[in-house]
């Protein structure tokens, strides 16, 4: 059992998992962070942007000014972003059998999976995570399409030129994978191989394996998976929640006596508590619109904002609030809200009662009734006319490199009295605001990741007991920046095995059994024999059938009379040789009654030592040397078959024959 | 006792003996037993059977039924013990037999009725309350009930138990003390009998290996030597001493918090010249783990204030501080329950103070987890001696690694005994302050994250205290407290910056906010003040400047605990430092004015409350908000007045308006300006928004308002001590009459009428003495025919008593100054007062009442039967 690692982000996992005879893809994670190194696309024409110097090398060569531009002190490529996909070359991905998605976070990269490798197999995941996943790749392709560019920056990834580039586009990893943006095309397609499951369902797999996805508690339809053959079980945990926010809760119970547990998907900021972290979104939030600035929030169309909705719902009269509009702009903002309207079943108890009354599971439906929550498609259109400051406004995307986002940092940056709050954890807040720089605006993060905490790692572990954990090396040690924090890692026994990108691990257990059927006439031939109170045993001489990774005994064919043709036979018609067997031989040798035996029958002087293994009987006058042990014994004499023979029955006095 | 009871007493006695009767509440027959106590101590018990013999009846009458209730057996058996507590009653029970068979094994004790826990209960104090004499003595040794008192120790019921505990202890004294008292030697040898089996007894739970059973020992002798203070005690520790200290060699040490009791209590009572207790304490503080050594360390520490008396008289007499005071009456309490004792025994109470090496070990323990602390996060090895004589020892180290909860408990008890310790006056000498100062902080940081041991113990300790709420809570109590001691400039600088941190993360709980708040204002008070400058010293300025962007955005929580906390905080500072030019500035550049007014309309009523203070705390100190229109000042402050009344006349909750009318008391008390402008006016709209308020609270702090307003027109009361002999002291009559009209124009009077006749008696209270005031100040001499004079005084008259009567929905009309007088005089406010300080249910408390409502209850007495019930 093979885990081969083709991503090292450990919220966007992309494994492969070769278990039995099934090659099996664990998510498909794509890593946006190589956007973060591009300049933002507005979608109004941004004279600062534009006018930004192009960098030289620190000779004055300025070959590059094309490409990459300067920005208070950091450079940015010039270009349509790109992102950094999973490895492709590890292992040839044409021979995945399967994919499985545990969150529609954790898909972002199929497209580029199912459409350029030659893929064939099927992908699982359920409904609400194809189309939430829908809607961010939609919103993705979007926002990138819509502001076109016609410039496409390739010379700086030339390795020789890299290297002489400033941090952090130095340091940039496999710039040469790094690939644009997908089209709705590859989007429609790859999801068009989606096949939908629900939770606990059973999906055999060629008969070899059986995989179930089970609520993680994280997203809608977010799963774990477990994957499992008749005797040994792997649990795929990714991005769960013990936290009581929408989703259903997630279920630990069934990830119990895993032999292998992977953990991927905790919690980004494990420092942070979402309870306060939501508090200090109300608070920072509150404070700027009552001073009358407005408050950017940059996130994505589905997931936390959803929860921050209904805190919202419950705070602003509260806090005095309730004359300032909420936008929302996505392109798939009015999806997005009415989704989570209707995916009843894959909601929290709480919100599935709701419905029955029947209500809207999320409040968000009474804001946007009573005009408090507006969305829009984008800035353009509708949205004009009715923008109306101070304002709080949602967009996308957290990464500040495109979409509607763009627009309002250009706009607002320059006041002190406006605030951009953080609430996604994905993407380094710093890093996202350097474009902006210098920005007068605020800036508050509040990263709200309701992924498990090393705490409640720790307790699932103990919870759930599995024999080994697999987990992203980040994991096993502190963060960088906080080494003293030996709270903030997994502690379990035996210590997780750990991967990085590009990395092959062989799985810490060998399989030891395999099920096999046996046809009813030859179970009916055989004749157990109880050797012992509670175990029977029979002997049974069978041919082994395989098919589909189904092991059957069948009875062997009859022995074929003798043709006497010349005809050259069939190899499948060959018969195994049924020689006449030795009976078998079971139990075991108490040392004492063999000893008196032996005496008994004339052998004297008979010493017994104790080993490691069992017992030695010398017969020092007939300098002979039986050697019992658990599985074996061993008459040692001179060459004296008679002696032996003698001996040899009178061991076999002390065990049964079958 | 008085005939009206006698006569209801035979019928009484006949309902509670009637099991088809039951009487339904409890609270009646403990009614009962305490008037049968008082009429017992007035008078003979004796003479009390033989008038009434209708109570022996019911005693003997509960032997033979069947089928009473459980209540009523015990009820007999206490009532019982209260009559045989006098010796000739006692002889007079006994001639009956009746004690024998109520305490004996022929009564309830052999019976299906003594498994309910009420009736061996009843058994146990009717013993308690009749073991008075030696005939009672010999009644408890011949009965044997002294070995049920022993098994009844360890009853299920935790009350039994105790009280079974109480009672051996009862007897023991009892025995002991006798009339051979002075006579016998504290040795155990010849202690009488019945002593002798107690104590037997008590060594034998000593030495069991049973640990409840040394509990229970341990409970009794831990009473024993609270409670009885003869010389006998001496003896009982002499012998049972060895028994207790063989419980250290155990481990772990059995019953170890009864074993902490006993030990403080033997030294809080024993001659402190016993060297072998003090080298008991010392054995059992190195025996006992630090979680159970911390109780005794502490208890050893404050052991000093029982030897505060060895100070000679005359010093004591000279004593003024506080501290000394208190040590001054705690010494004549002492005096006082040793004066009836032989001479010579108070001698027996002195001694030597708790030896220094003691005392010493003791502060050891106490600070050894901080020792701990410091040492696994420091950096560097720290100086030596950094808590002297508290080393941290691997033990103590295993300890706070061995578990969360443990660490937890540990640091928790740890920084809540030094916290007690630090403001007391035996409080160890040198105090270490620095140290202590130091691993409070630490403790925070660690438990905040922002520490970066670089031990393997510093980072585990971190491990285990990050984001513990019940340490930051502790620490920051801790925190708060060292703030009365010095500590160098770079520590206070680590303190104010490692509040800072807590105030400012969100990772805070709001609990622990608001112990960070109150931390925050004790080290802002306590900061020195720039030497010949009354504003704040520089590093207080800067730590403001940082600290107002952050009360800014707690103010806007969605939490609304933390929201108020942030209010009183504020409200505290500005109280505080509302005149020193440094804050003013800092926070008048801030958005917190602002803020703190729309907080008004917030929808917690606690916050609303907490606003309407702070809002009146900035306003009076020239603080509040901004004028919204510059060129005209006084707009906002008059804003805010109105916004005040109109939370006083519309806000659906009490506190909000409670917070406003004391408000308005200060406001009119110091003088505000705007109040100031107009008082008539500001005084009539108050006082007619608080006497239409529900809440008694709002109307009582009204007429708060009205005593202001009135000691301001006619001059203070008198002192406001009440053992001050204060002369009336009138005003001149221009003024006066110039005053009483104001008074009439605001319809005070009207107020202070209706006030008088208020459902709720502290308002009634409140009003009769400001109308006593009053009177004293208008009209203390006049006669009383001046009240004719006015032709309205008797329609108000009319209508007052109409009030009384509790119809006052008539309005009183406008008032004439001589009216007023007149009424002044006419009403007697001194009988009112009188009426007034009797609680309310005097008229009900009366025995005949009680007697009464027993048997109305029952239906008995037939005039009742048409009653509510």
């Amino acid at each position: 059992m093979k885990l081969y690692c083709l991503s090292g982000h450990p919220t966007l996992p992309c494994n492969v998992l070769k278990f039995k005879s099934t090659t099996i893809m664990l998510d498909c994670g794509l890593d946006m962070n190589s956007t973060l190194n591009f300049l933002p696309l507005p979608l109004v024409q941004s004279p600062r942007l534009s006018n930004l110097p192009g960098w030289s090398l620190k000779d004055g060569n300025a070959f590059l000014d094309k490409e990459l531009k300067e920005c208070s002190g950091h450079v940015f490529v010039d270009s349509v972003p790109e992102f950094c996909l999973p490895e492709t070359e590890l292992i040839d991905l044409s021979t995945v059998d399967v994919i499985l998605i545990s969150n529609y976070h954790c898909m972002m990269a199929l497209p580029y999976i199912t459409e350029h490798t030659g893929f064939t197999g099927t992908v699982y995941a359920t409904e609400p995570s194809v189309q939430i996943g829908r809607l961010l790749m939609e919103e993705l392709v979007n926002f990138i399409e819509r502001v076109p560019k016609a410039q496409s920056a390739s010379l700086w990834k030339n390795k020789d030129i890299q290297r002489l580039l400033p941090s952090p586009l130095k340091d940039a990893v496999e710039v040469s994978t790094w690939r644009r943006c997908y089209t709705m095309q590859e989007v429609n397609s790859a999801l068009s191989k989606i096949q939908l499951v629900g939770y606990s369902q059973k999906i055999e797999l060629f008969g070899a394996v059986q995989v179930t996805p089970l609520s993680s508690g994280y997203a809608l339809g977010s799963s774990n998976w477990i994957i499992q053959s008749h005797y040994e079980k792997v649990s795929y945990v990714s991005g769960s929640s013990l936290l009581t926010t929408h989703p259903q809760p997630m279920d630990q119970a069934s990830l119990k006596n895993s032999d292998v547990l992977i953990l991927t998907g905790l919690t980004q900021i494990p420092t942070a508590n979402p309870d306060s972290m939501v508090g200090e979104f109300c608070s920072n939030l509150a404070l700027t619109v009552r001073n009358g600035g407005n408050v950017l929030v940059p996130c994505y169309p589905s997931g936390v904002i959803y929860d921050l909705l209904e805190c919202l719902y419950q705070y602003i009269d509260s806090a005095g609030l309730s004359s300032i509009p909420f936008y929302f702009i996505s392109p798939v903002a009015n999806s997005s809200l009415e989704f989570s309207q209707i995916f009843a079943e894959w909601l929290c108890h709480n919100k599935q009662t709701k419905v029955y009354l029947p209500e809207p599971p999320f409040p968000h439906a009474e804001l946007i009734q009573t005009n408090k929550l507006k969305h829009y498609p984008s800035i353009h259109g509708d949205f004009s006319n009715d923008f109306r400051q101070p304002c709080v406004v949602f967009t996308g995307h957290p990464s500040l490199r495109f979409g509607d986002v763009v627009h309002f940092m250009e706009l607002w940056g320059k006041s002190s009295l406006n605030t951009v709050i953080f609430t996604e954890p994905d993407f380094s807040y710093l890093e996202a605001l350097a474009p902006y720089q210098p920005l007068a605006m605020k800036c508050i993060y509040c990263p709200i990741d309701t992924r498990l905490n090393f705490i409640q790692v720790s307790k699932l572990l103990k919870e759930v007991q599995p024999l080994h954990v697999v987990c992203p090396e980040q994991y096993t040690q502190p963060p960088p920046a906080q080494s003293h924090r030996i709270d903030l890692m997994i502690d379990c026994q035996p210590p997780a095995m750990s991967y990085r990108r590009a990395e092959v691990l062989a799985l810490p257990f060998k399989r030891r059994y395999e099920k096999i059927e046996i046809m009813p006439e030859l179970a009916d031939s055989l004749v157990p024999m109880e050797i012992k109170p509670g175990v029977s045993l029979a002997t049974v001489s069978a041919v082994l059938h395989t098919k589909d990774n189904k092991h059957i005994l069948q009875p062997p064919p009859r022995p074929a009379q003798p043709t006497g043709g010349k005809k050259r036979k069939r190899a499948s018609d060959d018969i195994p040789d049924c020689k006449v067997l030795k009976p078998l031989l079971s139990g075991s040798i108490p040392v004492e009654q063999f000893v008196q035996t032996l005496e008994k029958h004339g052998f004297s002087d008979i010493k017994v030592e104790d080993t490691a293994k069992g017992h030695i009987v010398l017969l020092q006058e007939a300098e002979t040397l039986i050697q019992i042990e658990e599985d074996s014994t061993h008459i040692i004499c001179d060459n004296d078959e008679m002696l032996r023979v003698r001996l040899r029955d009178l061991v076999l006095k002390f065990l049964q024959k079958f | 006792m008085d005939p009206e009871c006698s006569r209801l007493l035979p019928a009484l006695c006949a309902v509670l003996a009637d099991p088809r009767q039951p009487v339904a509440d409890d609270t009646c027959l403990e009614k009962l037993l305490d008037w049968f106590t008082a009429v017992t101590e007035a008078g003979s018990s004796l003479l009390l059977l033989q008038e009434n013999p209708c109570l022996v009846e019911l005693l003997f009458h509960v032997l033979k039924s069947q089928d009473l209730s459980s209540r009523i057996l015990s009820f007999s058996l206490r009532l019982a013990g209260i009559f045989a507590a006098q010796e000739d009653c006692f002889q007079y029970l006994q001639q009956g037999e009746l004690l024998p068979m109520l305490f004996g094994e022929v009564g309830p004790l052999g019976g299906a009725a003594w498994t309910a826990p009420a009736v061996r209960s009843g058994w146990i104090q009717g013993l308690r309350t009749l073991a008075q004499h030696p005939s009672a003595l010999h009644f408890l040794a011949a009965c044997g009930a002294v070995d049920t008192i022993f098994s009844l120790q360890g009853d299920p019921s935790l009350f039994v138990a105790s009280a079974a505990g109480q009672l051996l202890v009862h007897i023991l004294d009892l025995v002991m003390r006798g009339p051979a008292e002075g006579r016998r030697s504290p040795q155990a040898c010849d202690w009488p009998a019945c002593a002798q089996k107690i104590v037997g007894h008590i060594e034998d739970s000593l030495c069991s290996t049973d640990i409840p059973q040394v509990t229970q020992a341990l409970s009794v002798l831990t009473t024993a030597f609270g409670h009885c203070h003869g010389l006998w005690t001496q003896g009982l520790w002499v012998r049972l001493s060895p028994l207790v200290a063989r419980l250290l060699e155990k481990d772990p040490v059995p019953a170890s918090h009864s074993l902490v009791d006993l030990l403080l209590s033997v030294a809080r009572s024993a001659p402190s010249s016993d060297r072998d207790l003090w080298e008991t304490l010392a054995q059992t503080l190195s025996h006992l783990s630090p979680t159970q050594a911390g109780p005794l360390a502490l208890g050893i520490l404050k052991l000093q204030d029982c030897f505060i008396h060895r100070l000679p008289k005359d010093r004591r007499d000279s004593w003024s501080s506080p501290a000394q005071s208190r040590a001054g009456f705690i010494l004549r309490t002492c005096s006082a329950a040793f004066c009836h004792l032989p001479s010579g025994l108070t001698l027996w109470i002195l001694g030597h103070p708790v030896p220094q090496v003691l005392r010493t070990q003791a502060f050891g323990i106490l600070l050894q987890p901080l020792a701990c602390v410091l040492e696994a996060a420091a950096q560097a090895p720290g100086p030596p001696g950094l808590l002297e004589g508290a080393a941290a020892d691997s033990m103590m180290v295993d300890t706070l690694l061995s578990s969360k909860s443990a660490c937890v408990g540990l640091l928790c008890c740890a920084l809540a005994h030094l916290g007690l310790l630090q403001p007391l006056p035996q409080r160890p000498s040198p105090w270490p302050q620095a140290p202590l100062l130091g691993a409070a902080v630490t403790i925070l940081r660690l438990c905040s994250g922002s520490a970066a041991p670089t031990s393997d113990v510093g980072g585990r300790l971190c491990a285990i205290l990050v984001g513990c709420g019940r340490v930051q809570r502790a620490a920051l109590d801790f925190l708060g407290a060292l703030s009365q001691g010095t500590g160098p400039q770079e520590l206070v600088t680590q303190v104010f910056s490692v509040l800072l941190e807590y105030l400012v993360s969100p990772e805070s709980s709001s609990m622990v906010l608001k112990k960070a708040f109150q931390a925050t204002l004790r080290w802002l008070l306590s900061s020195p003040k720039t030497p010949g400058c009354c504003d704040l010293d520089p590093h207080t300025q800067l730590f403001l400047r940082e600290l107002l962007p952050v009360l800014q955005k707690r103010l806007c929580s969605p939490c609304w605990e933390v929201r108020d906390s942030v209010l009183e905080f504020l409200t505290q500072m500005t109280r505080h430092c509302g005149g020193q030019a440094g804050f003013r500035q800092a926070l008048l550049a801030s958005e917190v004015p602002e803020l703190t007014k729309q907080l008004l309309r917030d929808p917690e009523s606690y916050v609303r409350a907490s606003a309407v203070t702070a809002t009146g705390q900035l306003s009076s100190w020239g603080l509040c908000a901004t004028p919204a229109i510059p060129e005209c000042p006084g707009a906002q402050q008059e804003s805010l007045l109105v916004e005040l009344l109109h939370i006083l006349s519309t806000d659906s909750e009490g506190f909000p308006r409670r917070a406003v009318m004391q408000v308005f008391t200060e406001w009119l008390r110091d003088g505000h300006a705007d109040v100031a402008e107009d008082a008539e006016r500001f005084v009539a709209g108050v006082l007619q928004a608080a006497s239409r308020d529900l809440d008694w609270e709002v109307r009582a702090q009204g007429l708060e308002l009205a005593l202001v307003f009135l000691e301001q027109l006619l001059g203070q009361r008198g002192s406001h001590c009440p053992y001050a002999v204060a002369l009336p002291e009138t005003a001149p009559p221009g003024v006066l009459d110039q005053a009483l009209q104001v008074l009439c124009r605001v319809q005070l009077f009207e107020f202070a009428f209706r006030a008088l006749f208020d459902c709720d008696r502290p308002v009634a209270q409140k009003s009769c003495d400001l109308l006593l005031f009053l009177r004293a100040k208008a009209a203390p001499c006049g006669s009383s025919q001046e009240a004719g004079d006015s032709p309205n005084v008797a329609s108000v008259e009319a209508t007052l008593q109409r009030w009384q009567a509790g119809e006052q929905g008539q309005p009183l009309g406008y008032l004439e100054p001589g009216a007023v007088v007149a009424l002044l005089r006419s009403i007697d406010l001194e009988g009112l007062r009188d009426t007034l300080a009797e609680s309310s249910d005097h008229v009900e408390k009366s025995p005949q009442s009680l007697l009464q409502d027993m048997l109305a209850a029952v239906g008995v007495l037939g005039e009742n039967e048409a009653d509510c019930y």
